[in-house]
């Protein structure tokens, strides 16, 4: 399956990006065979509803699962509509996404059950 | 005629002025208030109008017939503002991130989008002791655009009704907002005059200089009144000399003022030598403003 990383940076060996809207680029990555794809972010530096942007790439890029360090309201309903598993990884720890692909395949990740905090519009 | 009051920076005497003009205002003109700061409206705490008529407002966002919508994704594409989003066999419509600017029903190739009213305030309005249509929009808690509940506060609000002594004409008063932000310049579009309250103090230039600056973008002309006068610098004094803008009132740092507003009394009607003071910075005004 494919599964989509959040990392800042637009190299593989990239740390991973804890935010999910404002993520720098996505690795698309297939977990069958390890080969990977980089993707900028298109919703980097949207005006706003950058999540619904992000979800709605991912979703294009054929992911059935994602993972990041957070999602908000509009991201996650977006991303339950494509029928994307989400998933959450600690950001606070420096990891590149080899690793959090191996979490992943190993599935020691947590999966996400809803919105991880109230969104930012309007802040 | 309209005239708009504006700072910038909060707290400067917005209200205060805005509401002392329209006081003296009413001697000559039927005269129309709008209180524009939909986040926290607060003129009709001096003017004392029976809100009694109450409109709901919002933004006309988008409804998408799932039996017409073939889910081509040319809705979200169009959306500048994400509001809309098409993943596979689904389309989701985020209602707070809409502005209701209707590109995604024009540009629909299917015409699956309607559009439906999503109340984000109220515009409430009545009559004031003095004779005043006043009017003011309030923002509903947990919304974040204040523009289409002013857009429709300018388009909706009742006119002022002509005095019993005669056909007067009308002047309108806006209570602007405080920033430099959208709802600000959505103020101050289409009004004749802006009237900046400053006060002397390095922090009331800098959120002045911001305001100038949107007034002279919209080709508006502009004049200041400095609240506070006393305290602070000289330095707003030679900005607005500098920068053509005249001072035409000075109100003192005075701890009675500070009481009068706080009791709910306007400057006006705390001391008749305000009411002079405002009938001749309405006068300035009118002078001001090419006829």
């Amino acid at each position: 399956m494919k599964v989509a990383i959040s990392i800042a940076g637009e190299t593989p060996d990239a740390p991973f990006d804890a935010r999910f809207g404002r993520a720098e680029s996505f690795c698309l990555a297939e977990t069958d065979t390890g080969a990977w794809t980089l993707h900028a972010n298109p919703a980097l530096s949207a005006a706003g509803g950058a999540g619904v942007l992000a979800a709605q790439f991912i979703a294009r890029l054929g992911a059935q699962a994602v993972v990041s360090g957070a999602y908000g309201p509009k991201a996650y309903r977006t991303l339950s509509a494509a029928h994307i598993d989400c998933f959450l990884a600690p950001g606070n720890e420096v990891r590149s996404a080899a690793e959090i692909l191996d979490a992943f395949t190993a599935g020691s990740l947590t999966p996400a059950d809803g919105a991880t905090h109230g969104g930012h519009h309007g802040d | 005629m309209r005239i708009v009051v504006a700072s910038g920076k909060g707290g400067t005497g917005k209200t205060t002025v805005a509401t002392s003009l329209a006081q003296v205002a009413t001697e000559g003109y039927a005269v129309r208030f709008l209180d524009c700061d939909v986040e926290a409206p607060n003129a009709e705490l001096f003017l004392h109008p029976s809100l009694d008529v109450h409109l709901d407002v919002g933004v006309q966002v988008p409804r998408v017939d799932a039996q017409t919508c073939t889910y081509c994704g040319t809705c979200a594409e169009i959306c500048r503002f994400n509001a809309i989003a098409v993943v596979g066999e689904t389309t989701l419509v985020f209602d707070d991130l809409c502005h209701g600017c209707g590109s995604c029903t024009w540009m629909c190739p299917e015409q699956a989008i309607t559009e439906h009213l999503f109340v984000t305030g109220t515009i409430d309005s009545g009559i004031t002791p003095d004779g005043i249509a006043f009017a003011r929009g309030l923002m509903n808690v947990g919304q974040a655009m204040g523009v289409p509940i002013l857009r429709e506060l300018k388009k909706r609000a009742p006119a002022a009704t002509s005095a019993a002594t005669g056909v007067r004409r009308a002047l309108e008063i806006r209570d602007a907002p405080p920033g430099a932000s959208c709802p600000v310049v959505e103020t101050m579009r289409g009004a004749d005059f802006v009237l900046f309250v400053t006060e002397p103090t390095p922090f009331g230039l800098h959120d002045l200089k911001q305001v100038a600056a949107i007034a002279r973008e919209l080709s508006i002309p502009a004049g200041v009144v400095v609240n506070r006068d006393g305290i602070g610098d000289d330095a707003v004094d030679a900005y607005c000399a500098e920068s053509d803008l005249p001072i035409l009132l000075r109100i003192p740092m005075n701890r009675c003022i500070a009481e009068a507003i706080a009791a709910g009394r306007t400057l006006v009607e705390t001391d008749a030598v305000y009411r002079s003071q405002f009938k001749n910075l309405l006068e300035r005004i009118l002078t001001e403003v090419p006829q």
